[in-house]
């Protein structure tokens, strides 16, 4: 089932690239039929799991490579699950906006997102380590391609920039799973969480994970690949890049960090909650004095993920709070909320900025004023997102925030305080740009002429936001399917491993 | 019941919703339709279970609708509470509502924009009702927020201006901060009781007591105070209490029905209702109710005082809001919360009344808003001049007006309370009676006595009649209203299953017969005189000697200065706070990120490796014989090494 | 009988202006690839000296590798130095510098 979810976007690029360029329109319907049907297909997989099983499901173990007892094993719990589905989801909407981009290669293109798509869902699946360094790895290469190839001006920069950051930070990934391998004979990540591991040893492994997870997400102060990766990305790189690659880092951080070292986690929270503090206050400061709408939605992006790494380490002392594991519960219910709330929302600001940008070429906010004049229906979307962005209550975005907020107070007054501000800074930014871009006069000709919305445009923001809307009036179906998975994992992280 | 009581939350939402997707589509009539009847609707029942509340005293429900969500025991519920404090703000919402649904009818009737007011206006009605009827400090929040959101869109409807954008993006913000404090608020009594419906807090409102939350290593406040002081920081924005009120003069950048909607009847109102509903924690906090009167009572005064210096008609209205909302909080802080949510009923009848007939003069003159060239319009408009007029002696307490009876007993409670800050809120208030008589009675002569200071006097006529019959409905009830539910409301237990307060002896100081022998005792006090006088004060200032305000502002440079400038609020929060912000965002972008970060540790690095490279390579020379002598030199040393090793 | 330290003494001499002529010498190649074969004529004495003094044949029989070796090398040297020649007219080791960055 997994395996099939996985290889079928990579088998259909790989026929894609076969076709040749000649045949875009042809291209462009495989390619969107594939990414529905893997879309479809993880509804299926959804219909059948079981969010009340506490164990991995559809589990696939084969042997891989017997010398180093390593597996080809995949699985999902209810923390992979809903990225799997927002993967699944996000690849056919970019795949169908895809149609006016790039004008050069564009089969190739297509075949690039499929491939990643591919391999993302891989990273979510794997349950044997070295598996999962591979998927995570090799998803670097077509990314790269996508900005190296099809984005902006200074694209050369921002690609290298991304490859050398994100590669620098899972080489020490790389030393952590290889010391795990001496340590259990093996690659399978159920051995990693069980096995017993030193403070100095859980320590350092911790850091190596911190390295790699703490780049992807971005945390502060390995950020800044993403507003230069972004700003140069084309529309759907930006998309994709938002909405799923950052999510890998706060994944690894509940699959790795978190259950294989739960003592050093719990040791240094509080430098995590600084860390995420800065985040949330200083990033979002960065982004009110934005030009740039791609940077600023990029830097909202960070402080937004800020709330996700909040999440992960609103710790209690092992053991000496009997609240502690409700609350704990609690704040990484509202990071796994965060994240796919975020997924929603950043694609889609990033797809709106792609509407403007395809129209008039530029990106800078004050190329930009009263929009709204000439493109009524698309300005109401451009607004719900900018609101969801700024964490209003009915929106997604509000869950996630709200849920953490509520954890964090438990946990300590300021941590909750801080986190708070962003109520303040995230509408300041986010409503500050609908100011500048969408109100006031037309600033000239070519705004007052700006097409509204085509069919291809609106399908992708109407979809987005129905779910964005559905996830924050009724977040209880999304909190059901991860709720036993979750309780799991917070059972065994408040169990010391020393 | 609960069905019925789902519907009148409902009805809003779906007229909002078919007014805004279908409406233009359709056409004007349909629009226009479609909400107000659903609006009508939703009035229809709140009448209707007003009604069987006064018959049946004893009826009360609190049912969740659905479950938000539910996460490791936490439960996240959206209910329906009806009692009698729910009941009557949805009488008072709805109803101000369908006014200002028919009168937008007329008064938005050549408006572009005719749709998507029409589905603003309900939507933030559905947003208003979510927020009064709910059971638990989730939904509060959402319909807070709600209707935060609805002021921001109409308050920059008119999106092309660029002072209504301006002025809609500052009212959010200065909104944030204030909901801030709730939602922190909300964080601190979750965190002591782990549930956020209102009976399980109230159950357990002693654990609140109990419980200490600690500010820094070694000092604790009580999180009952804690919670109190962040609710009503939330208060503070929502109902514009200083320093946080600066959003709402400049709201009246919004159409005029929804300065009397929104900021006068309703939303601004939703503070004084949260900290009546939460009275039953506010009672266990002194501190709490101190700085809740002394906030109050400051603002109540301040903003009167700046009423006398505007010159926009909607500004002096907003302002007198700003002041009237400081009295409910006021009695708030005196523990007289029957009198406070009674304040805000009568207020949000005679306000909006006020407001609407200011309306009805702007769009007479052709959106004329500068009461210096007005003047004079008594015998053009004489139904929107009575109108105001009864608005005005609502406003300042004419004996027998619905305002007097409110205003009256929250000034009886005030100096028979005990509460720390009495005192000086006493003499607040009292002040303030003075200055209220004085705006608004300047307001009303400049405006409809004297000599016309505007052009074209021929042409200005009456208003159509969809604007004047929801002026004469509402002139009926600011009238009116207070006769018969003076002595239930105020001084009966009518609220007693909502709201927690000691009994009105207790409250008031002497006992209440009749709202006639209330009306007799209140000329033993000084509030009455205060207000002729205050008339008096605007007839010489206005009427009889018109010359007299310059040469006392030209007096008192100095604090018409303050005045005139708002006490500088607005110049500290723009050109200190924002600018700042602004300024530290981008400092940090300039110096932390790009410089520190970019340009220092990662093209830096990138840069000091090339930079060690090119010194490095310069050993390359290409000649084989230094080649040969490196490795000459090397394996001595190599060989040197292991000799002296061994 | 002479001891094996003449032998060695002897052979390290010769190493030695093997490896002076390589480094000083900045004028031909022709005497550079002289030079090399010095320094295997110096190791092929100390081998045969071991050998001789050990009483362990496999000293000699390396020689004789090494001799061979020696001879392709030098027939190999001449043969690019020639080829090197035709191409930049000059054996000149102070012109051949293009492993420079």
């Amino acid at each position: 089932m997994l395996s099939l979810l996985i290889f079928i976007p990579i088998v259909v690029a790989i026929a894609i690239v076969l076709m040749g360029d000649k045949h875009a329109g042809k291209a462009y319907g495989l390619a969107l039929l594939a990414s529905l049907f893997v879309f479809a297909f993880a509804l299926f997989v959804g219909i059948k799991f079981d969010p009340s099983l506490n164990q991995f499901q559809f589990v696939e173990q084969v042997n891989w490579i017997t010398q180093f007892n390593i597996q080809y094993h995949l699985g999902i719990d209810g923390i992979s699950y809903p990225l799997i589905l927002l993967t699944s989801l996000l690849t056919p909407i970019v795949v169908v906006t895809s149609r006016t981009s790039p004008k050069q290669k564009y089969h190739q293109y297509l075949a690039s997102f499929l491939i990643m798509e591919g391999l993302m869902i891989g990273v979510f699946c794997a349950l044997d380590g070295f598996l999962f360094y591979l998927f995570w790895e090799s998803m670097l290469i077509p990314m790269f391609i996508i900005i190296g190839l099809w984005g902006g001006n200074n694209r050369v920069y921002a690609t290298v920039k991304f490859f050398l950051y994100t590669f620098l930070g899972s080489v020490f990934m790389l030393i952590a799973l290889i010391y795990l391998y001496f340590k259990t004979g093996g690659y399978s990540i159920s051995d990693f969480h069980s096995v017993p591991l030193s403070m100095r040893e859980q320590l350092l492994i911790f850091l190596a994970f911190l390295f790699a997870f703490a780049v992807k997400i971005p945390m502060w102060p390995v950020h800044t690949w993403l507003p230069d990766a972004h700003v140069e990305a084309p529309t759907g790189g930006s998309v994709i890049l938002a909405a799923i690659l950052l999510k890998m880092g706060g994944y690894g951080f509940l699959r790795f960090s978190l259950p294989i070292a739960p003592d050093a986690s719990a040791y240094l929270s509080s430098f995590m909650i600084a860390l995420s503090l800065v985040a949330i206050i200083y990033i979002g400061l960065v982004a009110i004095a934005q030009t740039d709408m791609k940077k600023l939605i990029a830097y909202s992006s960070i402080s937004h993920m800020g709330f996700v790494t909040l999440g992960a380490f609103v710790f209690f002392n092992i053991g000496t709070q009997t609240a502690s594991s409700e609350t704990m519960s609690l704040a990484l219910t509202g990071a796994m909320i965060q994240m796919i709330s975020h997924g929603l929302i950043s694609a889609a600001l990033f797809l709106c900025v792609g509407v403007m940008y395809d129209r008039l070429h530029t990106r800078l906010i004050s190329g930009y004023r009263g929009v709204v004049n000439s493109m009524p229906k698309f300005a109401t979307l451009m607004v719900f997102f900018v609101l969801a962005n700024a964490a209003v209550p009915g929106t997604s975005g509000f869950v996630g925030e709200f849920t953490i907020i509520l954890a964090s107070f438990r946990m300590n007054l300021w941590v909750a305080f801080f986190a708070a501000i962003t109520l303040i800074i995230g509408a300041s930014y986010s409503l500050w740009l609908i100011k500048r871009v969408i109100f006031g006069k037309p600033l000239n000709e070519r705004i007052s002429g700006m097409q509204e919305m085509t069919v291809i445009e609106a399908l992708p923001l109407v979809t987005l936001a129905f779910l964005v809307l559905s996830l924050g009036l009724w977040p209880a179906p999304l909190v059901e399917i991860m709720s036993t998975s979750i309780e799991n994992l917070v059972n065994h992280i408040t169990f010391s491993k020393l | 019941m609960y069905e019925l009581s789902l519907i009148a939350l409902i009805t809003p939402l779906v007229g909002g919703l078919l007014a805004g997707l279908i409406g233009s589509k359709v056409n004007k009539s349909f629009t226009h339709w479609i909400t107000t009847l659903g609006i009508f609707i939703s009035f229809s029942i709140s009448c209707w279970i007003l009604v069987e509340v006064f018959l049946n005293p004893s009826l009360f429900l609190n049912q969740n609708i659905y479950e938000w969500m539910s996460i490791a025991g936490f439960n996240f519920k959206a209910g329906i509470l009806i009692d009698h404090l729910t009941v009557s703000m949805m009488a008072v919402v709805t109803f101000i509502s369908l006014m200002v649904h028919i009168y937008s009818i007329g008064y938005m009737h050549d408006d572009p924009g005719y749709h998507r007011f029409f589905c603003y206006i309900s939507l933030f009605t559905f947003a208003m009702l979510l927020l009064v009827m709910s059971n638990n400090l989730l939904q509060l929040f959402f319909g807070w927020e709600g209707v935060g959101l609805m002021s921001y869109l109409l308050i920059g409807f008119w999106y092309k201006k660029e002072s209504a954008i301006q002025a809609n993006f500052k009212a959010f913000i200065v909104n944030r901060v204030g909901d801030m404090g709730l939602l922190l608020g909300i964080a601190v009594i979750f965190s002591i009781i782990g549930s956020l419906d209102y009976q399980t807090i109230f159950n357990s409102s002693t654990e609140l007591v109990k419980a200490k939350i600690s500010i820094t290593n070694g000092y604790s406040v009580s999180a009952i105070t804690l919670a109190c002081l962040l609710l009503f920081f939330g208060a503070m924005g929502k109902s514009a209490q200083m320093p946080l009120h600066v959003w709402l003069p400049d709201s009246m950048e919004g159409p005029t029905p929804i300065s009397a909607l929104i900021h006068a009847a309703t939303m601004v109102t939703a503070g004084v209702y949260m900290v009546a509903r939460m009275s039953p924690l506010f009672e266990l906090s002194s501190v709490a109710l101190s700085v809740v009167l002394i906030v109050g009572a400051t603002t109540a005064l301040c903003a009167g005082l700046l009423g006398i210096v505007m010159c926009d008609i909607k500004r002096i209205i907003a302002y007198s809001t700003i002041s009237q909302l400081g009295y409910m909080m006021v009695a708030a802080g005196v523990s007289a919360y029957s009198a406070s949510v009674f304040h805000l009923m009568t207020h949000a009848f005679f306000k909006s009344l006020l407001f609407l007939a200011a309306g009805s003069v702007i769009i007479a003159l052709h959106h004329e808003q500068d009461i210096r060239k007005m003047g004079g319009l008594k015998q053009y408009m004489p139904i929107t001049y009575l109108a105001a007029l009864i608005g005005s002696l609502s406003l300042i307490g004419f004996p027998g007006f619905a305002g007097f009876f409110s205003k009256d007993a929250l000034i009886e409670a005030v100096a028979h309370s005990s509460t720390v800050g009495s005192e000086f809120a006493y003499y607040c208030v009292l002040i303030g009676v003075f200055v209220t008589a004085l705006y608004t009675f300047r307001f009303l002569f400049m405006v409809f006595h004297g000599q016309t200071r505007f052009k074209g006097g021929e042409q200005i006529k009456e208003s159509s009649w969809v604007i004047l019959i929801p002026l004469i409905l509402l002139s009926i009830p600011s009238i009116l209203i207070a006769w018969p539910t003076f002595g239930v409301l105020v001084f009966g237990d009518f609220f007693s299953d909502s709201i927690r307060q000691i009994s009105s002896y207790e409250l008031f100081g002497f006992e209440y017969q009749s709202p006639l022998s209330f009306l007799i005792h209140s000329f033993s006090g000084p509030v009455i005189y205060l207000s002729v006088i205050g008339i008096f004060a605007a007839w010489v200032g206005y009427i009889k000697k018109p010359e007299l305000p310059y040469k006392i502002s030209n007096q008192f440079t100095t604090i018409h200065r303050v005045l005139v400038n708002k006490f500088y609020f607005d110049h500290f929060y723009e050109n200190v706070i924002a600018k700042n912000t602004a300024k530290l965002g981008s400092a940090f972008w300039k110096f932390g990120d790009i410089k520190i970060i970019d340009d220092f540790l990662v093209n830096g690095t990138a840069i000091r490796i090339q930079k060690l490279s090119t010194i490095t390579k310069k050993m390359q020379t290409g000649y084989i014989y230094h080649y040969a002598l490196m490795m000459v030199i090397g394996l001595s040393l190599l060989l040197a090494w292991v000799i002296i090793k061994s | 009988m002479l001891a094996l330290q003449s032998y060695l003494t002897l052979a390290a001499i010769v190493f030695a202006i093997g490896v002076m002529g390589i480094i000083i010498n900045r004028k031909n190649i022709i005497i550079l690839l002289m030079c090399t074969e010095l320094l295997l004529l110096a190791v092929n004495f100390n081998f045969i000296a071991f050998s001789y003094f050990n009483q362990d044949i496999t000293g000699q029989i390396f020689v004789f590798f090494i001799l061979t070796v020696a001879a392709a090398e030098a027939a190999i040297g001449l043969a690019i130095l020639v080829v090197l020649y035709r191409n930049k007219d000059s054996i000149d080791v102070q012109e051949l510098q293009t492993l420079r960055e």
